[in-house]
């Protein structure tokens, strides 16, 4: 059963995050991004960036271990196996760049449950460590209902 | 991951983008290799994406691509066309259909096979701050097959000065 008590709730903050270059360069290669400004330092910093710009769909590399942390806590009741991306939402204040440590905070914001299907909204508030908000995701995912 | 279109192209003149400009379009073939290589640098090990017995155990047709992955192809068609990836201001996408990545056909092994996304956009809208400053709406298209494969995809971006 799935803890309903838990829509509202905002989660405790991750531990900081570390945007690597390599990771970088390792994740826009993934998704065939040739931008120079995520491969090369200089051309970054022509282009008025301090350091390597991450790809948009960045944010998931560290936002995705804190969903899937909360939607293996046993507390929560969520069934994690056969879970669905049903879909994705990214606002950015600013661009993430190399250099940036990162804190998530996941925030419970809905929860229905239709035909034996939960759909469940997650939303993330990502800010530096110094408290600056960088960017905000909100996912919905979709789990069968436990019936067991 | 191969493509047929990207930084080769000619690029269109932002500074003469207006409402109902069509972006570059971008075709792209996924591979398996393609899928593994996203699974390290995103850190998404889902077995679906790489596993057919697990896939096809949760009613799949076999491997799919991550929605992320799909979703990133499609953000790229907005960065490849402002050269800018820093230039996305928000980005949304509904994940309406898998996007099958076999790697046998007809019984026979073929890495290479894989599947081709064709990604298109057009701007939808245009807004101008009261500094000056231009954003666009772009609403972007992803198929696979001719069927979409993303939806309700679109961007805000900031347009060159």
């Amino acid at each position: 059963m799935v803890d309903e008590s838990y829509v509202g709730r905002t989660l405790p903050p991750s531990p900081p995050y570390q945007v690597g270059r390599e990771r970088i360069r390792e994740f826009a290669t993934a998704v065939g991004e040739r931008s120079p400004l995520c491969h090369d330092v200089e051309a970054a910093r022509a282009a008025g960036y301090p350091d390597l710009v991450a790809p948009p769909s960045f944010p998931v590399v560290f936002t995705m271990p804190r969903i899937e942390l909360f939607l293996r806590d046993p507390g929560f009741g969520w069934r994690f196996e056969g879970t669905v991306h049903g879909d994705q939402k990214i606002e950015f204040q600013r661009p993430i760049h190399a250099g940036d440590e990162l804190v998530t905070v996941v925030r419970v914001d809905g929860l229905r449950t239709r035909a034996g299907t939960h759909m469940l909204t997650l939303h993330c508030a990502v800010s530096t460590i110094g408290g600056e908000p960088v960017c905000a995701t909100e996912a919905l995912l979709l789990s069968q209902e436990d019936v067991g | 991951m191969s493509a047929t279109a990207g930084s080769e192209r000619a690029r269109t003149e932002l500074t003469d983008i207006v409402e109902g400009s069509e972006l570059p379009p971008l075709s792209v073939r996924l591979t398996r290799t393609d899928l593994v290589r996203y699974a390290g640098a995103s850190g998404d090990f889902n077995p679906i994406h790489w596993n057919d017995r697990v896939a096809e155990s949760v009613e799949l047709p076999g491997v799919v691509a991550h929605g992320m992955l799909t979703m990133a192809l499609g953000a790229r068609l907005v960065t490849e066309w402002l050269g800018d990836p820093g230039a996305v201001l928000s980005y949304q996408a509904r994940f309406t259909r898998p996007v099958p990545v076999p790697d046998v056909v007809d019984g026979v092994d073929d890495p290479t096979l894989g599947a081709v996304l064709e990604l298109t956009g057009t701007v939808k809208s245009i807004s101008v701050a009261d500094d000056g400053a231009r954003t666009a709406r772009v609403d972007i298209s992803a198929k696979f097959d001719g069927k979409t494969v993303l939806g309700r995809a679109a961007a805000v971006v900031r347009l060159p000065a």
